[in-house]
């Protein structure tokens, strides 16, 4: 396994002489694929405890349900129908907390910062000084191979369910304007989910790469795990907040993580905004491709490896 | 001969004993010196942990812009679920900062073979493992909660038209239910922690207390309906984990008069409960310290 990584300069140098870019290109797919292929041999020792795990984290949904059904309820002095709080219906309330937790698998990085910021600390970050791997780029693929190990296992407990959960959708799209989703805004939903996915990553990575600075992130992880949560639509739907509360946390890039995708799919999002919205996550994205990059030069260039 | 020898050996006994009170204060202070050595990250663990609390009351302020109680009829109106909130965070900070650090730590031992060392000393080995350590930066939360308790209490005590009278036993009573809570919450996490040693790795049996506590964060009558009774009859009386914060918080909070009786019944439940699991995670305990296979080093 190791050998097929190990670095052979005066062999590859000959090679890309030969084959120019395209070999090139080759080497590098061949590189990442093998990094890939480790990463998800190693996510898959603890199967039985990954697949528990997965499943567990839906039992969250039900206490949801039960709540929102409660305020419904007390809203209408016991009867949901024709209840809504900001256009959310109890089944739109149900749908945007299934949803969310689907943004959220994407968008969620569980240690990623921790771990950058512990490397930084403890001297480990040198491994990726001495090897020809970028670093961003191996914990990319890192990532990427989790989450598909993660999609994998969690994807039977999903379809499950969304199924048992299905008439909740279906009575969303019933009551509200909004229809079904079209090809274009199913389109749109799963572009929102990837590009949730890398916004979440490089976000975390500019937060953990803050460690070349400040050796200790801990509280600063803290800080943004808090407003991840309150101000994504995880906890609960970005609507519900007062008018001027609900202006400035449009403007943060954390709507996309878990509130955007969902709102996408429930058609909350005019379909003229849907495009424009994307192409704002698109810039968030790059700009924080960009940070982490610059970061990461300006970082290395202050850093002092110690121990071993 | 032996006569001469016999109270110099029950003696000797009596000062093996250990002093358990002595024990846990003496766990207690070293932790607390640990703590206060790493004072600026003592600090700041407090005031993460506020923040939560602060976050979580936010999320509750927007649910009640939006109806005027949660559950019809339940009289969980703002201030009453306030009142249960502060009771959660008051339970919760007790056990984290009690239990917590210490069952964490134990399926450590058991995977390090480290278990050992607390299974020769000459002391109950549920106890030595279970109070430890003590995490005091936890407690920040129990002064959150005694914070909104008073403020809610004063809300709904002067209360225009139709202020809240409490009975003073109430307030005797309040306490003892919330150790009451507290023991339920170990027993479950004490079984849990348990069954770690039979599967030699937990960390998911340790989300599951997470996810199962989960269910105890709301007034019971929200799983009053349709297949939410199933859920309700499970956690009352299987785990009992619905009435750990129910019973409590529903004392001070809902002060019918005269009360019903299934809520009289409730509350005796819940004493029941609390002797019932601290006597049955015991036993699972010593049962599955049985098949402790030390791990080599």
């Amino acid at each position: 396994m190791g050998s097929e990584v190990q670095y052979q300069p005066g062999h590859s140098d000959g090679a890309e002489k030969n084959a120019g870019v395209w070999g090139l290109v080759q080497g590098k797919l061949s590189t990442w694929w093998t990094m890939m292929r480790i990463a998800l041999e190693e996510r898959l020792v603890y199967r039985g405890d990954f697949a528990l795990g997965t499943l567990m984290r839906f039992l969250p949904i039900i206490t949801q349900i039960f709540l929102w059904s409660a305020i419904f309820m007390a809203r209408g002095d016991g009867t949901m129908e024709g209840q809504s709080i900001k256009g959310f219906t109890i089944h739109t309330m149900i749908a945007y907390y299934l949803l969310t937790m689907m943004g959220r698998a994407f968008s969620s990085m569980p240690g990623l910062s921790s771990g950058i910021a512990q490397q930084v600390r403890n001297g480990e970050i040198k491994k990726y000084l001495i090897q020809p791997v970028d670093m961003v780029g191996f914990l990319l693929l890192n990532r990427v191979a989790h989450k598909l190990v993660y999609y994998g296992v969690a994807l039977l407990p999903f379809v499950l369910v969304f199924w048992l959960c299905g008439g909740y959708f279906s009575e969303h799209f019933h009551s509200s304007p909004a229809s079904w989703p079209s090809g274009s805004r199913v389109a749109v939903f799963v572009l929102s989910l990837v590009l949730g996915f890398l916004l979440g990553f490089f976000m975390e990575v500019c937060i953990g790469l803050i460690s070349f600075w400040f050796l200790e992130v801990t509280s600063l992880l803290f800080i943004y795990m808090l407003m991840n949560f309150f101000l994504s639509g995880h906890m609960f739907p970005l609507d519900l907040l007062p008018d001027t509360a609900r202006m400035v946390v449009d403007w943060l890039p954390l709507k996309y993580l878990a509130y955007f995708p969902a709102a996408v799919f429930l058609g909350l999002v005019p379909d003229e905004r849907l495009w424009y919205e994307l192409a704002i996550e698109v810039a968030w994205v790059l700009f924080f491709i960009l940070a982490s990059r610059l970061m990461l030069a300006r970082g290395l260039r202050r850093y002092s490896g110690f121990g071993g | 001969m032996s006569t001469t020898e016999l109270p110099d050996r029950q003696q000797t006994l009596e000062r093996m004993r250990p002093r358990y009170m002595q024990v846990f204060l003496t766990f207690a202070r070293n932790s607390l010196v640990r703590d206060m050595t790493f004072r600026m990250n003592f600090i700041l663990q407090c005031f993460t942990s506020i923040s939560w609390t602060v976050m979580n009351i936010g999320f509750y302020l927007i649910v009640f812009q939006f109806t005027k109680q949660i559950g019809v009829n339940t009289g969980w109106a703002q201030y009453q679920f306030f009142i249960f909130l502060a009771t959660t965070w008051l339970i919760n900070s007790l056990v984290q900062a009690f239990f917590m650090p210490n069952a964490q730590e134990f399926s450590e031992l058991i995977r390090t073979g480290n278990l050992d060392f607390a299974l020769v000393k000459p002391i109950d080995t549920q106890f030595l493992i279970s109070f430890q350590k003590v995490d005091w930066a936890a407690l920040s939360n129990f002064w959150m909660g005694i914070v909104l308790l008073s403020y809610s209490l004063w809300k709904l005590m002067t209360m225009p038209g139709d202020p809240l009278q409490l009975h003073p036993v109430v307030f005797l009573l309040y306490p003892v239910f919330i150790i009451c809570g507290c023991l339920i919450m170990y027993s479950v996490m004490i079984t849990l922690a348990a069954t770690s040693i039979w599967l030699g790795r937990n960390q998911t049996l340790y989300n599951f207390w997470f996810y199962l506590t989960n269910f105890s964060r709301y007034p019971m009558e929200i799983y009053w309906s349709g297949w939410g009774w199933s859920l309700w009859g499970v956690f009352t009386f299987l785990v009992p984990v619905l009435v750990v914060i129910n019973v409590p918080a529903r004392l001070l909070a809902q002060p019918m008069n005269p009360r019903t009786p299934w809520e009289l019944w409730l509350t005796g439940f819940a004493l029941l409960a609390t002797v019932l699991s601290l006597w049955i995670s015991r036993a699972i305990f010593r049962r599955a310290l049985l098949s402790y296979r030390s791990a080599s080093s």
